[in-house]
């Protein structure tokens, strides 16, 4: 029979021991761990932008290759801070939490936002990251425009846990190539956003299929999410862009 | 405790070889035990995370059967469930960590599911069936077969649902672009986890009508 004590000192010994390997799992998978995303963020932006043969292994090497500039701007859209020299991946803009920023302006606070400036035989894309919610978690991406600043090049989503073949369907190729030419602005300069269209874009009329896309089906909130996201974030993004345009 | 034979049993004697392959089809989890039902709808859309998930399942499994069966005789009773999960929660969360370090596009796939292994019941009923009163290496095999009998239903399902919902494997489009000028269409209904189930019924339905030893006696 097992007394009382003999239990509690079982208990105590074998959560400190699973305490002790979880931690010590955990310190030495981090920098991996850290690596991976910081090499998937930079393959995001890279890839918004329509830049091909992006591995694993060259992701970092590509990433200073073609990003010319990193910015910061704050929400009167003047910047913050021009990162062109050294290693992209130290830049503040590459570590500014795009979560906290976007609560800051939702609480009416100055914020700061990253652009990315990438260069590629000589046509220059802004990419701008995005950061919204889905159904179940955050969704996340980044958005290419070309330098008229109102025609879209290139979309990455990303998300953390929306429902595979429904809502995480907004990662698929089918999904992003949709908004690929898409523009932001209508013809007289008024912003539009991009509508994530339930139904189908061809449910709009005829001159605002360009500000359109279609929705998935069965991942309504999720669709809901990005159109949200690309509003919300790109509306932060006005003050710089109507003051590049 | 102390009669025990100490006559060496073969590694793969029939005894062991059956705790291998008794899962697979007899005492399946999914089909026979009707445990894991949860994660076996919900990975099971595409083929890929329905395999990494059957093999992390293994891992979890098998590894904590060991650990389990070498604590056996010093773990209290009344706190063996809380022992059990404190062994699953650490392995699950070392699988997931090591998932995200080493193959982080397979993991992200997986998301939340990884983390859910912790609630799949095959894990606890193997520890508590039989991990406890059962030695390390027969404990370890009966891991490795319920894992695989797990993975089979798995993947039979994710093929049937990825085939019919999307018309590919593996992501690769395998329904010819013809039959879909001839109006065929992907089975929404397929990738979400109410036909799943119906998919575990036929596959319960079949196994049941093939297998003698399965047909219960009126």
């Amino acid at each position: 029979m097992y007394t009382n004590g003999y239990i509690f000192r079982y208990a105590a010994i074998m959560v400190i021991i699973a305490a002790a390997v979880l931690s010590t799992a955990a310190m030495l998978l981090k920098p991996y761990q850290e690596k991976n995303v910081a090499i998937e963020k930079m393959g995001g932006i890279l890839a918004s932008a329509k830049i091909d043969g992006i591995e694993t292994e060259n992701t970092i090497e590509m990433f200073n290759k073609y990003v010319v500039e990193e910015m910061v701007v704050d929400q009167d859209g003047n910047v913050v801070e021009s990162f062109k020299d050294g290693a992209k991946e130290t830049a503040k803009a590459f570590n500014l939490n795009m979560k906290t920023e976007l609560y800051k302006r939702s609480k009416g606070e100055n914020y700061e936002l990253p652009i990315y400036i990438i260069e590629k035989d000589g046509v220059k894309t802004y990419v701008f990251p995005l950061r919204g919610t889905g159904l179940w978690g955050p969704i996340w991406g980044n958005m290419a425009l070309a330098d008229d600043f109102k025609t879209v090049r290139g979309v990455t989503f990303d998300h953390k846990g929306e429902t595979p073949g429904l809502g995480a369907e907004i990662t698929t190729e089918a999904f992003k190539a949709q908004f690929e030419g898409k523009t932001i602005f209508d013809d007289k300069g008024k912003f539009t956003s991009i509508k994530v269209v339930k139904g189908g874009v061809r449910t709009l009329a005829a001159d605002q299929q360009i500000h359109g896309v279609d929705a998935i089906s069965g991942g309504t909130i999720t669709s809901h999410g990005v159109d949200d996201m690309l509003k919300n974030v790109l509306e932060s993004y006005l003050p710089y862009i109507k003051k590049e345009k | 405790m102390s009669k025990e034979t100490k006559e060496r049993e073969p590694l793969f004697s029939p005894k062991n070889i059956k705790l291998i392959t008794g899962p697979i089809n007899l005492s399946n989890p999914i089909t026979v035990q009707v445990l894991g039902i949860c994660s076996a709808l919900a990975v099971t859309a595409k083929l890929m995370p329905a395999i990494v998930m059957a093999i992390s399942v293994m891992v979890v499994v098998a590894a904590s059967n060991v650990l389990i069966s070498f604590l056996r005789n010093g773990i209290p009773p009344r706190i063996r469930i809380i022992v059990q999960l404190v062994v699953i929660a650490t392995m699950v969360i070392l699988v997931d960590q090591v998932l995200k370090a080493f193959v982080y596009d397979v993991s992200k796939q997986l998301s939340v599911f990884v983390g859910l292994i912790i609630t799949n019941c095959i894990i606890m009923g193997r520890l508590e069936a039989f991990a406890m009163s059962n030695k390390p290496w027969p404990a370890f095999l009966d891991g490795i077969g319920n894992s695989l009998g797990y993975g089979l239903i798995l993947v039979v399902i994710a093929f049937v649902r990825e085939l019919f919902g999307s018309g590919s494997l593996f992501g690769f489009p395998v329904i010819p672009q013809g039959l879909y000028d001839f109006g065929y269409v992907n089975n929404g209904l397929m990738i979400l986890p109410p036909m799943a189930l119906i998919t575990v019924g036929v596959i319960i339905w079949i196994q049941r009508y093939y297998t003698r030893e399965l047909i219960e006696d009126k």
